[in-house]
């Protein structure tokens, strides 16, 4: 094998046009939050060429913009799974590099709360399972102490179990400063190609839609559609079949009525529906679960919705006067599988990063690491590696100081104090800064993930003209 | 004397303002400037104005208004139809902005646009009232010896009205398509639907047409129209209006394709549009009062004896004429709490 160049400079962020004719080392097919720091690994490794190949205009677009912002412990993996382990080291990790990068993540612990003597009884089978899972700070809690942490809860609650390792955590900024460190690094990504064909000869070639991809080796993070370029390339390891999650997102006025991750003793379909703060001030209240043929069947539905209500009610009565400032539904990529299924395939120089659950956030950077593992047995030769340039990520979380609360950052530069989204208190001078970021917004929705401008109570209302305006004026 | 300025021009005015008036300004030790005027009111439409103009004609030295809009006038300032004003003197809604923005500058009013009223400093009830504020200039906190709310109301959106569907482009409350037409002169769809069939519904339909967009039809969830003026109902000639319907589902994926309607008696269809307003259905701006736990009554009496409020956020929707004569109403509480005060 001839020795790939060293990657000089950022590599480059396209999403349109040809593709680079050249032959990569690696291919990341799909930038989710787990496509996106394989990327990143491997970026680490200056003489490797790393694609980082999406279908949609921005990262971050499937099943990752489904999850429920929960930065797990992983206390109630199935013991001795991948999973398991990949969540427990993946949490660590995640907790290390968001606060090295200004991710915002609150760790506020979660609830399981019991509303029957059924639940209550296994809750204390989950503390034993938390043990197995080398989580040790779960703590049985009495209907007193949980109405003592939260006051606001409807009536009813028998007991819970506290996990106060559970945070919140913005899984948005997440998957964008995985992407950016890794473009930064010399990574290229390619948004707006969605791979429609795929095979292997020595190299692989993925025919998408923006022409022909070749890489010696491949990595599918495809999520949703894991499955379909897994077939392509002849494994019939595991079909995807989308579990819908609709959310309501409440106003922050709704904030001050819960502490914790109110979340319901688990069933065989998920986790259930919580409660929980996030890192933007709201209250979430979600997901449903519900398991269609549809890969893009994305929207909320009065059904899903009125469930959802129904269930928060009880749970935090109080919230259902708040405001709703948002409602979405996402997708999670739901396998046959129970646990993750990463398979290599040395022979075809090639790993399958399938059936990742909602945990898939918490365990990325973990999930990474094993992905190079596996490709190195693959036969990449990774070279020398590196640490990577350090990065700060725009601060959007409500527990730090935003730029319109810095005096300093105020004295030099008066654009942080001009306040354009009112709601979400966002500045021209964010708005500026992301659409000048290495992995800039490529549409409203885009600029609204990594600012929160119109996210807010009044959803444009007062701002949306003028941050389209901002928007048409900026973009890349 | 007395301007209209922007936050940044403000913040110079506000040191020449400190050299002249005596007040002792200063920067706190974590950067954040300390002033303190007579009055504060938040928001310069129609109610604040009107409050400020009044509380500066009484002879109230500092009286000063916050918006963190870059103009004055409030919603007005966007409503390019007739119905302001008065029977002798009409006026359309940029028109009426303007005027109430003179008078208040004439009455010897401060107004500081592009300046954000970000939490209250303090908000017991045993001390003056103190806001904290930012704008181009940094952060500064002000105290008063009164503070008027009048920070109005807006209209809820599709996500807090529980609309099922997608999440496409294309999907506007009416504030925010007259700004997008009347300010910001951007494009809209050609085909819409509007939801609801009140006052400002028509002000919907009459912001698309200026932009040539066709009214596919009203939708309102009532049995039968509501009454509207001559006016107002002459903007929906020849536009279907639906009633007894209600829009049950956005349809599309980057656009919207669509909206599903369902009727009372269980029928649906679905209206072929690139965009849908939803109009009315007002809900107050009371983030500020809230976060001071200031309780709002009927008047403009709070339960904070030197907080006072007005306007549109008390009464969600009042037209402009009604706001503003709450502003000059709420002025008068003002007063005789200064008075009472013992200056």
């Amino acid at each position: 094998m001839t020795p790939a160049p060293t990657a000089a400079g950022p590599g480059a962020v396209t999403a349109e046009g040809p593709l680079p004719g050249r032959t990569y080392d690696v291919a990341v097919v799909g930038a989710g939050v787990v496509g996106s720091a394989v990327a990143r690994e491997l970026a680490r490794h200056p003489s490797l060429g790393v694609a980082l190949i999406e279908a949609r205009d921005d990262v971050g677009q499937g099943t990752s913009k489904a999850n429920t912002a929960i930065l797990h412990t992983g206390f109630d993996a199935v013991p001795g799974s991948l999973e398991a382990r990949l969540v427990r080291e993946g949490s660590r990790l995640l907790a290390e590099y968001a606060a090295a990068c200004g991710i915002p993540v609150e760790p506020v612990g979660a609830l399981l709360v019991a509303w029957d003597a059924e639940q209550l009884a296994a809750l204390t089978e989950l503390a034993a399972k938390a043990v197995r899972n080398e989580y040790v700070d779960a703590q049985l809690l009495g209907a007193e102490e949980v109405y003592a942490r939260e006051p606001h809860l409807g009536p009813g609650a028998l007991g819970a179990l506290h996990v106060p390792g559970e945070s919140i955590v913005c899984p948005w900024t997440t998957t964008l400063a995985y992407a950016t460190q890794a473009v930064r690094a010399g990574a290229d990504l390619h948004l707006n190609t969605l791979v429609e064909q795929a095979s292997y000869d020595g190299v692989h070639q993925l025919g998408t839609s923006r022409g022909m991809v070749r890489a010696r080796h491949l990595v599918n993070a495809a999520g949703l559609h894991a499955d379909t370029l897994d077939r392509r390339l002849g494994h019939d390891d595991f079909t995807v079949t989308p579990r819908r999650g609709q959310l309501v997102v409440h106003d922050k006025l709704a904030r001050r009525l819960v502490r914790h991750i109110l979340l319901p003793v688990p069933t065989a379909l998920g986790k259930g529906v919580l409660v929980a703060p996030t890192v933007y001030g709201n209250v979430l209240l979600g997901p449903t679960a519900e398991d269609l043929p549809d890969r893009a069947a994305t929207e909320s539905t009065a059904d899903g919705l009125a469930t959802l209500r129904e269930k928060g009610a009880r749970v935090l009565p109080a919230l259902l006067d708040e405001e709703v400032t948002a409602v979405y539904a996402g997708l999670r990529a739901a396998t046959e599988h129970d646990d993750y299924r990463i398979t290599g395939h040395p022979e075809q120089a090639y790993v399958t990063v399938g059936s990742i659950r909602s945990t898939g956030l918490t365990a990325s950077l973990a999930i990474a690491a094993h992905v190079v593992g596996l490709l190195t047995e693959g036969g990449l030769d990774t070279g020398p590696v590196r640490d990577l340039e350090p990065i700060r990520m725009p601060m959007i979380g409500e527990a730090f100081p935003r730029p319109h609360q810095r005096p300093e950052l105020l004295a030099a530069d008066p654009e942080y104090g001009t306040l354009v989204c009112h709601c979400e208190r966002v500045s021209r001078g964010e708005i500026r800064d992301a659409l000048a970021s290495t992995v800039p917004p490529r549409s409203l929705e885009g600029l609204r993930r990594r600012t929160r401008a119109r996210s807010g109570r009044c959803q444009g209302f007062y701002c949306g003209p003028a941050v389209r305006r901002l928007f048409e004026e900026g973009r890349p | 004397m007395s301007e209209e300025v922007s936050g940044g021009a403000g913040e110079a005015a506000a040191s020449a303002d400190g050299a002249r008036g005596g007040v002792v300004g200063g920067v706190g030790v974590e950067g954040v400037r300390e002033r303190a005027v007579d009055v504060l009111v938040v928001g310069a439409g129609p109610a604040g104005l009107a409050a400020a103009t009044r509380l500066a004609r009484a002879g109230v030295g500092r009286v000063e208004v916050l918006e963190r809009e870059t103009r004055a006038g409030g919603v007005p300032r966007h409503c390019a139809h007739g119905g302001f004003g008065t029977w002798t003197r009409p006026l359309d809604g940029p028109g009426y902005a303007r005027r109430l923005t003179r008078g208040a500058l004439g009455a010897g009013v401060r107004i500081r646009t592009g300046v954000t009223v970000l939490d209250w400093a303090r908000a017991t009830r045993t001390e003056p009232p103190a806001l904290t504020t930012v704008g181009p200039g940094g952060l500064e906190t002000l105290t008063a010896r009164a503070v008027v709310l009048a920070t109005g109301s807006r209209e809820r959106p599709r996500s807090a009205r529980l609309v099922p569907g997608t999440r496409p482009a294309g999907v506007y409350t009416t504030g925010e398509l007259q700004q997008a037409v009347h300010l910001f002169g951007q494009s809209i769809g050609t085909r819409a639907v509007v939801v609801g069939a009140e006052r400002v519904s028509y002000a919907a339909v009459g912001a698309l047409r200026t932009v040539g967009a066709e009214v596919v039809a009203l939708v309102a969830d009532r049995a039968r129209a509501p009454r509207t003026t001559v006016q107002w109902a002459r903007l929906g000639r020849g536009t279907p209006l639906l009633t007894g319907a209600s829009v049950a589902e956005l349809l599309g994926r980057e656009r919207l394709s669509g909206v599903r309607i369902r009727h009372r008696d269980g029928r649906g269809a679905v209206l072929p549009c690139d965009t849908v307003v939803f109009t009315g259905d007002f809900v107050a701006d009371d983030e500020l009062a809230r976060r001071g736990a200031v309780a709002l009554g009927p008047g403009p009496d709070t339960s904070h004896p030197a907080v006072f409020a007005a306007g549109a956020l008390l009464r969600p929707g009042e037209r402009a004429a009604a706001a503003h004569r709450a502003g000059e109403a709420a002025a008068g509480a003002v007063l005789e709490w200064l008075a009472a005060e013992g200056i």
